[in-house]
């Protein structure tokens, strides 16, 4: 191991966890997905979730979401048990395309979590009007999916979890199908739009470098069944940035350690 | 120039027709030249006897077709949203959905006598099961993720039937309905025939029964239309009704 010594911590810094998954154990028919999952994480945290498929991290962000209840174990938010989805906790989806309403322009789509949660439709104009501003949609409010981009499309997304004016925002592969570009843009986007709010997340991700780029803490699974193998501490100075973020020996050494880790489970 | 195409074969085939029927000079009570026709259409038109019938037949086929077509909107929506209520009534539903409307003519006539009572209910009935199963392949066939999205949004039952799930299937539950409808003017129109003195179907029974080929024909022809003119309606409606939802269903 090099010498940035993971720390074998999964407690959360912070006396009370926002979130926390206690002995989770998860079985879809006999197949285990997760194994004994420990893991807390604190108000306003970034933690970011990696590992091959099959190693259960979009099912743990499930039942943070409350889509999906654990076979074992509880999750908890706020000290309270997770037994559904919560006006609090907001989940983008990975795969755009297929979480917007095809039928609903950009601004009918943010208007539809504001109509969810009650929001009289007088004030929702001047609201989806700030929110598509936030994302920098502002001039696209009256186009229909089909007609945007996918980062457009996944701006949209943004802009509807934003709607449910939430504390948890939990991501699943939010950026994997976007070009690097794009990618990158969206990472500081979202950075930007995290630190005014002071909004927690967890960050499903493969790509570990994006990881690293915008975790506090990067949570490391093995597959088959999905355990939590080690977590990072990521100790770079914020706010990031692109360029000098990933050019500095911290960020190298992180990138090098997770690297090594990952092919040693592959191994 | 596409119609004129499309015209050429129908009108050489009637031409064919009046100068056979004109140059051998049969004199038939099944046949009719074209010209006989088109005049017995005329005279039908004209002394209201057509747009009469015509009214009976689409009142009953329509009235049947929205209490059938509706009921099983509401059902396939329980059906595909509640799988419990779907498996317990499964086994129901393959043993009633096989049994041709028509065979209930007599059951119909029994409890209901002759009016528009009992063809409603039987039109009612045949368009019920189309609908039906379209409806529930097609609640089946949402995006689990769009279900997904609407449980995270936390959506109330009705708000996510009326956002979410009826706008992803309208394109399917408008093809179901057009199925439905031409099945509601084939029951209808054959209930007219078989017993009831009603509509249509009554009025070519009558023709062929006094040997009229000539309104025969021309009923015929009209039903064709008639059948034809509602489908053309409804795809219009489509097109017109749910331009970005129909749109969708287009683009995926």
């Amino acid at each position: 191991m090099p010498n940035v010594s993971p720390l074998p911590r999964t407690e959360a810094a912070g006396a009370t966890p926002l979130i926390a998954f206690r002995g989770v154990s998860h079985v879809f028919g006999t197949r285990p997905v997760l194994q004994d999952i420990n893991l807390t994480v604190g108000k306003s945290e970034f933690v970011c979730m990696v590992g091959p498929s099959g190693c259960g991290k979009t099912t743990m962000l499930r039942m943070v979401g409350g889509l999906q209840t654990p076979t074992v174990g509880e999750v908890t938010f706020g000290g309270k048990r997770v037994t559904g989805p919560a006006q609090e906790i907001s989940f983008m989806f990975q795969d755009y395309s297929k979480a917007l309403l095809p039928w609903r322009t950009a601004a009918g789509n943010v208007s539809l979590a504001l109509e969810a949660s009650g929001v009289p439709s007088g004030e929702r104009v001047a609201r989806i009007k700030d929110l598509l501003g936030k994302v920098g949609l502002a001039n696209h409010a009256d186009h229909f999916p089909a007609q945007l981009s996918g980062g457009m499309q996944q701006r949209v997304q943004i802009a509807r979890c934003l709607a449910q004016e939430p504390s948890v925002l939990l991501m699943d592969e939010p950026f994997g199908a976007l070009d690097a570009m794009t990618r990158q843009a969206l990472q500081d986007e979202i950075l930007r739009i995290i630190e005014a709010s002071r909004t927690t997340v967890l960050f499903v991700t493969h790509d570990l470098e994006e990881a690293i780029y915008l975790g506090d803490r990067v949570v490391a699974l093995y597959p088959n069944p999905g355990r939590i193998a080690q977590v990072f501490e990521v100790d770079l100075p914020k706010p990031r940035n692109q360029l000098t973020t990933r050019e500095s020996p911290a960020f190298l050494r992180l990138r090098r350690a997770l690297f090594d880790f990952i092919r040693e489970g592959e191994a | 120039m596409k119609l004129l195409k499309a015209l050429v074969l129908p009108v050489a085939l009637l031409i064919v027709w009046e100068i056979a029927m004109r140059v051998s000079g049969v004199q038939s009570d099944s046949l009719a030249a074209p010209s006989q026709i088109a005049v017995a259409f005329y005279a039908a038109m004209l002394d209201g006897t057509i747009p009469r019938r015509t009214a009976e037949t689409l009142r009953a086929a329509l009235t049947g077709l929205a209490i059938g077509g509706g009921s099983a909107l509401v059902a396939s929506i329980v059906l595909g949203l509640v799988p419990p209520v779907a498996r317990l009534m499964q086994f129901s539903i393959e043993v009633l959905r096989p049994v041709p409307a028509v065979a209930l003519i007599p059951v119909a006539i029994l409890s209901l006598g002759f009016g528009y009572g009992m063809e409603i209910s039987l039109v009612a009935f045949a368009t019920f099961w189309p609908v039906l199963i379209y409806g529930h392949a097609a609640i089946a066939n949402i995006e689990p993720q769009l279900l997904d999205v609407s449980r995270v949004l936390r959506l109330s039952t009705f708000g996510r039937v009326t956002k979410v799930v009826l706008p992803a299937t309208l394109p399917r539950y408008f093809v179901a309905f057009r199925l439905a409808t031409a099945v509601s003017l084939i029951v209808a129109v054959t209930v007219e025939i078989a017993a009831n003195p009603l509509g249509i179907g009554y009025e070519l029974m009558t023709a062929s029964q006094s040997l009229h080929p000539d309104l025969m024909f021309a009923l015929v022809l009209w039903i064709g239309l008639v059948g034809w003119g509602l489908n053309g309606a409804l795809l219009l409606a489509q097109r017109r009704l749910f331009g970005p939802a129909a749109m969708a269903e287009i683009a995926r």
